[in-house]
């Protein structure tokens, strides 16, 4: 289907069934149950995991199919979150233009970023790409300051000239939309105790995933993905064999920057303010982080660590000590007041610790990511590997020398 | 000339900060060959152990001094500092007082312990390990040591003084011969630039003139040969983790009453210390110490009003473009070796 | 006709002359071997054919291009593949993989944005790659990943991808360097084989036994100069080579 083989068409089915009925899945518990603080069924949460996800995949076609390390891609998710804003700002407050043109400003400036820092590998690259990021997160916060509002950030104002729509509506500013559809209209199911929240915004970065997503998978199994992950095993003998390795790494390079503008047009469609902390070197760690934790160079790797990451941040920074004290009630008071106390600081403002814990347990034990993981469940479960199977796996041996 | 001085002089106590880091991370590049990313939570641990220590000796009890009243008219109550009673109240302020030069003592062992710890547990078994997995678990182990930090210390910067015999400026100007009042500078940074001199000029000497260092600097140049040639390497290698990160502790400790330590100063000071490494050249600890003193006089050039009058902005990108343009007119740095993370 | 023709080639790292104006001329069709103890300056020649080195002086013509200054992609676009001493593949990718790179690469040139093609469904590429896989005996390990091979197998497969690029010119850096007498054996078989499709092959090599049962002319490096040039049989007996070579004993 659509030109992919059985295998990537289930993946591709299995994503899609996943996104559309979400904001079922992501609800199993009831309505003002104990347990309804783990849904992360309302739209807010589902559109982040959308749209980290989105961001994720691209970053992974850099680092994971060339192995080039980038801790520079939040530049460019900055860069389309403010192209997004004045799109709307300027001429419409319908989101197609402002997505649009935060890709578009995203892939020029890190067709910029990439021609310069390419020229040098490893971790050089690495360092070049964060001064690039930081550069521009420090220009945004003084100098740029009338295109990027500084340290308030980048909003919407009554007195925008929107030349394609008003300035404003009943007084306040009109709500950002596709079509005439609002981005925060939702459509509300209750049933029994259970309440599903169907949002329109949710639905867009749904679209745009999917797609986004299927250019991966394209990408992936073609000729051009193949170049790439010979990149990334050994670009000398690449270089031998008549090929130029530069406009490969570069192409992925502004691949993966448009997609990181794409995510950030998103989240300007799906709330239009943008400030200058999304540019900052912590939020390239974090998507490193995702893909890592998910899976680099897998498909869905990234996607699933950007969901996991997101939504652990969200559980995690809202438990407080009286949440844990509710959970604990059956124990013995000081058994109780331990375990609250040993628990505290990997919660709520915690949350950061607990992350970086996890961070550093995956690179140490499981490299792979959460994908590694899988497939060594599977293999612990498949018997006898046959000879051939154990070759064809993914991870690779040391030479037989 | 005196406006050229003066930016000199400003740009040193930041210059002696990137250099110190910097000369760390170059020594565990250089022997370990491992990037260290939470090099510059080392720095932020130094400040907070001076942070401890000034809270330590602070610890007080209470005694009700009923000759005095305070103004709801209750016996006044007056907090000793334990080292007060012990050592006499003049002693005992005094040693409040100088507590930021104490915690160089207390901080040495603190530190070493905490390399130790580091390279043992967890660097060791990332040595055959492709850089971006060295990058990326010294990133995690930083998140984590500022998190735990943040959660003990709180979120807002501490001011640590300085002792009450360096507070204040004093006139350099003055001192080689200009106008008085041209150049006002203040002691502690002159201090701070003492001590990093002297820092710089001990771990120097250290790997010039000892065994020790010999084998070390033998090591940096071509560790498998020097592996070969049976000598335990790899100890030599976890104490110069330690030695390293007693380094950036140090340069942490007594840069503690120029910025208040807060939890992120660590990140903030790594990525431009990262900075200096590359336009130093990654391995050459010259060049380290070169660069960053270099970049830190270029970052006071660079916030002077004319320049920023002229190009503005330009006081907070100077470092990053300077870092460009090297890396791409001459990839092995100022002073970089041949053949360093070329592969 | 000449394929390969190297003119007054000189090239010093630091003070030492690694080449001292190398003359050099391959015939179309032959097998070229050059020889030399350790340290001739065998290697270098060769680095500087294929762009890897510059030379300070002298050119490097290939029929009638200059690969002077050309870039390592650039040389092997015009027709010119090499095999390393230690065998340089893409470890991490599969057998079949390993050669549908190089076979692209022929076919496409240097950069080609593809990436909305299948490369599963390239069958043009890949039957050409199967090909060539089965010609050097690795068929049946075509999904193996190619780092699990064995040393051996490891260059028969880097013979596969410059074979399957139809040079005009192959470049042997010692192919039988640390092989076993019956390996060692084998890789001559297989290199007579392809022989027979009549590319031109230069071949830098320690193994007498393996010089002497490929080349058809040999060219003696010593001390970044060639001291001799001619047939096989001719260079056994040549008493400079001898001196050069072994200090006087016999080859």
């Amino acid at each position: 289907m659509l030109g992919l083989n059985k295998k990537d068409t289930s993946l591709f089915l299995l994503v899609l069934a996943l996104v559309v009925f979400a904001p079922l899945l992501l609800n199993p518990f009831p309505e003002g149950s104990e347990l309804a603080q783990f849904n992360a069924g309302y739209p807010d949460l589902m559109q982040r995991f959308l749209i980290f996800g989105i961001f994720a995949v691209g970053f992974n076609i850099l680092f994971g199919l060339t192995g080039y390390l980038s801790f520079g891609h939040a530049a460019f998710l900055g860069v389309g979150s403010y192209a997004g804003v004045w799109m709307m700002k300027l001429l419409t407050m319908n989101v197609i233009p402002a997505i649009f043109m935060s890709v578009v400003f995203a892939g020029l400036f890190s067709l910029l970023v990439g021609y310069i820092s390419l020229r040098r590998s490893g971790i050089y690259f690495s360092i070049l790409t964060l001064a690039f990021a930081q550069m521009s997160f420090s220009l945004a916060y003084s100098v740029l300051t009338p295109i990027t509002n500084g340290e308030t950030g980048l909003q919407l104002a009554l007195n925008d000239p929107r030349v394609l729509g008003v300035s404003q509506v009943d007084g306040s500013i009109p709500a950002a939309n596709f079509f005439g559809i609002a981005m925060r209209d939702s459509f509300e199911l209750s049933m029994g105790g259970w309440l599903f929240t169907f949002n329109a915004g949710y639905y867009l970065c749904a679209v745009v995933m999917m797609v986004a997503f299927y250019v991966a998978i394209r990408i992936f199994r073609s000729p051009f993905g193949m170049m790439l992950r010979a990149v990334k095993s050994n670009q000398q003998r690449m270089n031998f064999t008549g090929l130029n390795s530069k406009p490969y790494t570069l192409a992925a390079f502004v691949i993966s920057g448009m997609y990181a503008g794409l995510a950030g047009g998103l989240m300007v469609a799906m709330d239009p303010l943008a400030g200058a902390e999304r540019m900052q070197w912590t939020a390239s760690g974090e998507v490193v982080l995702m893909t890592i934790l998910g899976g680099a160079g897998t498909l869905i790797g990234p996607v699933l660590g950007a969901g996991f990451i997101k939504y652990c941040e969200n559980i995690f920074s809202k438990i407080n000590d009286n949440i844990l004290y509710d959970w604990f009630a059956g124990l013995p008071e000081g058994l109780a007041d331990f375990l609250v106390f040993v628990i505290h600081p990997f919660i709520g403002k915690g949350w950061h610790l607990t992350l970086g814990i996890m961070f550093m347990l995956i690179v140490i034990f499981l490299p792979g990511g959460i994908m590694e993981g899988f497939e060594r469940i599977g293999r612990l479960f498949k018997r006898k590997p046959s000879s051939g199977e154990s070759v064809s796996a993914k991870t690779s041996t040391t030479p037989a020398e | 000339m005196d406006a050229i001085l003066l930016q000199i002089l400003n740009g040193l106590d930041k210059g002696s900060a990137y250099a110190l880091i910097a000369l760390g991370l170059t020594l565990i590049f250089g022997t370990l060959g491992v990037v260290n990313f939470a090099h510059g939570a080392l720095f932020m641990i130094g400040a907070f152990c001076a942070v401890t220590l000034s809270r330590l000796l602070s610890v007080s009890f209470v005694t009700i001094d009923e000759t005095r009243k305070d103004f709801l008219g209750n016996p006044l109550k007056v907090e000793t500092p334990y080292v007060e009673s012990w050592f006499g109240p003049e002693v005992g302020a005094a040693i409040i007082d100088w507590s930021v030069p104490l915690a160089i003592l207390f901080s040495i062992p603190i530190m070493a312990l905490v390399g130790l710890v580091m390279e043992r547990g967890l660097i060791k078994h990332f040595y055959k390990r492709p850089h971006a997995d060295q990058i990326l678990v010294t990133f995690g182990l930083a998140i984590v040591l500022q998190e735990i930090i943040k959660y003990f210390y709180g979120a807002n910067p501490i001011p640590t003084p300085a002792p009450a015999a360096f507070a204040g400026s004093f006139d350099f100007g003055a001192l080689v011969g200009m106008d008085p009042n041209v150049i006002i500078y203040p002691y502690w940074r002159i201090v701070y630039f003492m001590f990093a001199a002297l820092i710089v000029g001990a771990v120097f000497a250290f790997l010039r003139f000892t065994t020790f260092g010999m084998v070390v600097r033998a090591g940096m140049a071509d560790r498998e040969t020097v592996g070969l040639l049976g000598i335990d390497i790899d100890r030599r290698f976890t104490f110069m983790f330690a030695l390293a990160a007693v380094v950036a502790g140090l340069a942490g400790v007594m840069y503690a009453p120029i910025n208040s330590p807060n939890y992120h100063m660590g990140m903030d000071f790594l990525v431009l210390s990262f900075v200096v490494v590359v336009v130093g050249g990654m391995g050459s600890l010259p060049g380290a110490v070169a660069a960053g003193f270099l970049l830190g006089i270029l970052e006071s050039f660079a916030s002077m009003a004319q320049v920023v009058a002229l190009f503005p902005g330009i006081n907070q990108i100077i470092i990053y473009l300077v870092a460009i343009v090297i890396l791409l007119t001459r990839p092995r740095g100022l002073m970089g070796r041949k053949g360093v993370m070329e592969s | 006709m000449e394929i390969l023709k190297v003119e007054g080639v000189n090239k010093s790292f630091g003070g030492l002359r690694a080449l001292n104006n190398v003359n050099f001329k391959v015939e179309e069709g032959t097998v070229h071997a050059i020889i030399g103890p350790n340290g001739a300056g065998k290697s270098t020649f060769l680095n500087c054919m294929i762009g890897r080195l510059v030379p300070d002086t002298g050119t490097v013509m290939f029929g009638d291009v200059s690969l002077t200054g050309m870039k390592p992609h650039q040389i092997n676009q015009v027709g010119v593949s090499r095999v390393f001493q230690t065998p340089e593949i893409f470890g991490d990718l599969t057998l079949l993989e390993n050669v549908m790179i190089p076979t692209l690469a022929k076919r496409d040139g240097e950069f080609a944005l593809h990436a909305f093609v299948r490369v599963d469904q390239d069958t043009e590429v890949r039957d050409k790659a199967l090909h060539m896989l089965e010609d050097v005996g690795l068929v049946e390990k075509r999904e193996m990943v190619a780092n699990s091979l064995s040393r051996g197998d490891k260059r028969r497969l880097e013979l596969a991808m410059c074979l399957s690029q139809d040079p005009k010119l192959l470049l042997l850096d010692e192919p039988t360097a640390g092989m076993s007498r019956a390996d060692t054996n084998n890789t001559i078989d297989l290199l007579k084989r392809i022989g027979d499709r009549g590319i031109t092959k230069v071949v830098i090599e320690h193994d007498m036994h393996v010089v002497f049962s490929l080349a058809q002319k040999v060219t003696v490096l010593a001390q970044g100069a060639i001291i001799a040039e001619g047939k096989p049989e001719d260079i056994k007996g040549d008493p400079r080579v001898q001196e050069a070579y072994l200090g006087g004993a016999h080859l």
